[in-house]
C-alpha cells in the first residue's frame, strides 16, 4: 500500500537531485533544467497531499506553479539569448566582470 | 497494481532526472527531463489528479520543452558542458541537506496532524469538474493574476529574444564576431 510518505520521500529525493544540479552546473541552460526538476518535485508533493487529504487546494497550487514555471522559462530564455549575444557563451564563469 | 506502478515510475523518474543532472550532453539532459516529466504526469494520474496530469503533459512536456528546444538552437551546445569539479562531496552534502531540511519543514504540519481539508472535491463530480468549481470560485483572483503574469512573460519573452534579431550570430564569420560583441 502506497502512503503519503512514499510520495513525500520521492518528492524530497527529486528535490535533492534538482538542488544538486543547481549547485553543480555551470552551464545556465542546465541550471534551468535543474530548477524545472525542483518545481516538478514540489508539484508532486502538492498533488500527493491534495489526493490523500481529499482537498483540492494542493492541485490549485500545482497549477499556479506550472503557470509560474512557464513564464519563468519564457523570460529566462529571453534573458539567456541576450546574454549569449553579449558574451558569446552561457557559461556562468564567463559572466564574472568583477575581478578581485 | 498501483504499488507496482508507483515503484516503477519512482525508479524511472529518479534515474531520468539523475541523467538530466549528471549528463554532460545538453541534448541527453533535455530528452531525459522531458521523459521524466511524462512519467511524473503518470504519477498524477495515479493520484487521481487527472486534470493536473493533462496540464503537466501539455504545458511542461509540450510547451516548456519545445521552448527549450527552440532556445537550444541559439546556443553552441555541440561540445560537452563544463562542470564544477572542486569538492564534489560538498555539493551532494549541501544539496541533500537543504532538501532534507525543506522536507522536514513541509512535513511538520502533517506530523502534527494539523492539516484540514478546506475545499474537498464536490461529491459526484469528476476531477476536472471539481477543479473547475474550486478554481473559478475560490481561486478566481489568483487565476486572473496568473493570466496577467503569463501575458507579461509573453511580452517580455518577445521583446528580450527579438532584440537585434536582424544580426545573425551563426551566419557570421569568426573574425567579425568580437567586433559586434563590443557594440552589443
Amino acid at each position: 500500500m502506497i502512503t503519503l510518505n512514499h510520495y513525500l520521500i520521492l518528492s524530497g529525493l527529486l528535490f535533492a537531485i534538482g538542488l544538486v544540479g543547481v549547485v553543480r552546473r555551470k552551464n545556465l541552460l542546465m541550471l534551468f533544467f535543474a530548477t524545472e526538476i525542483m518545481l516538478n518535485a514540489a508539484n508532486l508533493a502538492f498533488a500527493a497531499t491534495s489526493s490523500y487529504y481529499h482537498d483540492l487546494t494542493g492541485q490549485m497550487f500545482a497549477f499556479f506553479i506550472i503557470a509560474v514555471a512557464a513564464s519563468e522559462v519564457a523570460v529566462g530564455l529571453g534573458l539567456l539569448i541576450l546574454l549569449y549575444k553579449k558574451y558569446g557563451s552561457i557559461n556562468l564563469d564567463d559572466f564574472t566582470i568583477m575581478k578581485g | 497494481m498501483i504499488t507496482f506502478a508507483f515503484y516503477l515510475f519512482a525508479v524511472l523518474i529518479t534515474g531520468l532526472f539523475l541523467v538530466t543532472v549528471m549528463s554532460k550532453n545538453v541534448l541527453y539532459a533535455m530528452t531525459s527531463l522531458a521523459a521524466g516529466m511524462v512519467l511524473i504526469s503518470g504519477l498524477f494520474f495515479i493520484l487521481g489528479a487527472d486534470f493536473l496530469g493533462v496540464v503537466q503533459l501539455i504545458v511542461y512536456v509540450g510547451a516548456v520543452m519545445a521552448v527549450y528546444a527552440f532556445a537550444m538552437m541559439f546556443f553552441d551546445l555541440s561540445r560537452d558542458v563544463e562542470e564544477r569539479h572542486d569538492k564534489p562531496w560538498l555539493i551532494f552534502l549541501l544539496g541533500g541537506g537543504i532538501a532534507l531540511t525543506l522536507v522536514v519543514m513541509f512535513a511538520a504540519p502533517i506530523m502534527g496532524e494539523a492539516v484540514h481539508a478546506i475545499y474537498p472535491p464536490v461529491a459526484g463530480a469528476t476531477n476536472p469538474q471539481a477543479v473547475g468549481l474550486v478554481l473559478f470560485t475560490k481561486y478566481l483572483l489568483p487565476f486572473e493574476v496568473a493570466s496577467v503574469m503569463l501575458l507579461v512573460a509573453m511580452i517580455a519573452g518577445i521583446i528580450l529574444a527579438g532584440k537585434k534579431m536582424e544580426i545573425s550570430l551563426s551566419a557570421m564569420d569568426e573574425d567579425i564576431l568580437p567586433d559586434t560583441k563590443e557594440n552589443a
